[in-house]
């Protein structure tokens, strides 16, 4: 059967490349440092499920080191002149776009095909990794039609990768260390301990006063947690339900849903959910991280008023 | 209340500016800590968290391909073809892609998307050509606040179509949640209810991404650069 382990070992495979080649490049000043950044995270991903939890630990605090005390240098120049790429974009015209489009293609079929095939009885894919080995088999498949096509040499692929790797830098683990950080709250019981604060200070006399608080406050702890699913089960739990629904016989369905979109307002304004907002950022060369939440904040704050509208006007119908 | 540390931490550190990666660690730590778990345990537990998590860093593996691509042509590309579309703006491209991003999610198909495979190699170049069809040479400033709102685009568009499909994590997520606490719910519930929001969502947005271009016009208009024309 083939398991999430897969992909990892891939992912480390290739995260050991962009430390090699890193290692290898004599122009930058930091490249040691980028080199061990990158090695850390290549040997979580190949040995990871196999190491004491307490050395997964210590590699991601010296992760942490390496970046903070040593730094990290930036992305290299780019291979190619513009001049060479114009002349190759108009000698390939709009194929160049069929390898970026089968990531999307296969990951997809993947997605709807793999868990109806089998091996005897045994899945051929793990039922509940089916979408992560499909994005891992779509670039893969991707990475293959792009090769036979352009025929590059064999380092290009992970030489650009680094390239690419050291333009988002650090922001690119932030993601990973941020779902880490959920699970600690959850151990320490920091959702509870939300909810109690919240039922104690905040006056909900009327259906209008815990609606807004309930939507407003889905947005300010998903702004905290990053993710609106960790805010979800505590807001429901300290206002939706006993408010919302039980004392002022709000319906559970627009609750629920209208609650969880509040929630996804806090989502485009922290850069706790980085994935969203900082790794776009450092994707698309931006000096400014928080340029992507820049842009997103009136919509945002927009948009939880209507979720408060809508959630008021249909919640007690 | 101890463990509230870790998120003052968390607020403190981003607005003091310091390097979010390290303030994350610090305030895991601090909480596990503060919680009453010995150091090696709260080592123990992070690390456990950081490499059940790994599925959440998959996406990194376009890089290689999408780096071969940049490396063969593939913004020049982008770029020539929107040069080709005498009415495509930089606002009503990205009104089409918010759109188009929005309906794929509602159907599911998230995995359509996404700032790697599609907005840094595709999107954001073809905004920004659309933008240089109408104005001229870009200056930096404009290229970053379009590539921004590139990203924004893809954003709101999967976060505001998603919750339209039945199958999706956040709709069993609720409907997990509540089951626990003796409510059942059905999915298509849910996703129903999904539907105004994602329409004010595409209003708010769409409307906000259309006046960009207006803004970048008379941005333009201002410094008096090449190609600039009366509206």
């Amino acid at each position: 059967m083939i398991t999430l382990e897969f992909v990892n070992v891939i992912m480390g495979v290739m995260l050991a490349g962009v430390a090699v080649v890193s290692a290898r490049d004599v122009s930058s000043p930091k490249r040691y440092n980028n080199a061990a950044f990158w090695g850390l995270f290549a040997i979580t991903f190949l040995a990871g499920s196999y190491l004491p939890n307490f050395v997964n630990g210590l590699l991601v605090l010296a992760m942490v080191l390496v970046m903070a005390i040593g730094k990290l240098g930036g992305a290299p120049p780019e291979s190619t002149t513009r001049a060479e790429r114009e002349r190759s974009a108009a000698r390939w015209g709009n194929t160049l776009f069929i390898p970026a489009l089968t990531i999307p293609a296969v990951t997809l079929l993947g997605t709807f095909t793999l868990k109806y095939l089998h091996i005897g009885n045994v899945p051929l894919v793990d039922p509940k990794q089916i979408t992560v080995v499909s994005l891992g088999a779509g670039t893969i498949a991707a990475l293959l039609v792009g090769m036979i096509m352009l025929r590059p040499p064999a380092s290009a692929p992970i030489v650009e990768a680094r390239r690419l790797m050291d333009a988002v830098g650090w922001a690119a683990v932030l993601p990973q260390m941020l779902a880490a950080l959920g699970a600690m709250f959850a151990l320490a019981g920091v959702g509870p301990i939300v909810a109690t604060i919240l039922q104690r200070w905040i006056p909900l006399n009327t259906p209008f006063a815990v609606v807004a608080t309930y939507a407003i406050g889905m947005a300010l702890f998903t702004s905290v947690m990053g993710n609106a699913f960790a805010a979800f089960p505590v807001m429901t739990a300290a206002i939706g339900l006993p408010l919302v629904v039980h004392r002022f016989g709000g319906d559970v369905a627009v609750m629920a849903s209208v609650g969880m979109l509040s929630g996804y307002c806090g989502t485009l304004v922290t850069p706790m959910a980085a994935n969203f907002n900082i790794v776009p950022a450092a994707l698309l060369e931006l000096p400014d991280q928080n340029a992507v939440i820049k842009a997103q904040i009136p919509t945002a704050i927009a948009l939880l008023v209507a979720n408060v509208a809508i959630m008021y006007l249909f919640v007690f119908r | 209340m101890l463990p509230l540390i870790g998120i003052l931490i968390i607020v403190a550190g981003f607005a003091l500016r310091l390097n979010p990666l390290l303030v994350v660690a610090a305030a895991a730590l601090a909480t596990g800590l503060a919680a009453g778990h010995a150091l090696v345990d709260v080592i123990s537990a992070f690390g456990k968290a950081f490499v059940d998590s790994r599925s959440v860093s998959i996406v990194w593996l376009a890089l290689p391909v999408i780096g071969l691509l940049e490396r063969s042509g593939l913004k020049e590309r982008a770029r020539i073809v929107i040069s080709g579309i005498k009415v495509a703006t930089t606002g009503r491209l990205l009104l089409a892609y918010l759109a188009l991003r929005q309906l794929t999610s509602a159907l599911g198909l998230t995995s359509l998307g996404g700032h790697a495979q599609m907005v840094r190699p595709l999107v954001a170049p073809m905004a920004e050509a659309a933008a240089e069809n109408q104005l001229g040479e870009l200056d930096d400033e404009t290229r970053f606040r379009i590539r921004a709102f590139a990203a924004s685009a893809d954003n709101v568009g999967v976060f505001f179509g998603e919750d339209i499909f039945v199958a999706i994590g956040s709709i069993l997520l609720i409907r997990g949640f509540l089951d626990q606490n003796g409510i059942h719910v059905e999915a298509t519930r849910l996703a129903w209810w999904a539907i105004p929001t994602a329409a004010c969502a595409f209003v708010i947005h769409g409307t906000r991404l259309l006046l960009l271009d207006r803004s970048l016009r008379s941005a333009a208009n201002g410094t008096a650069g090449p190609g600039t024309e009366q509206p």
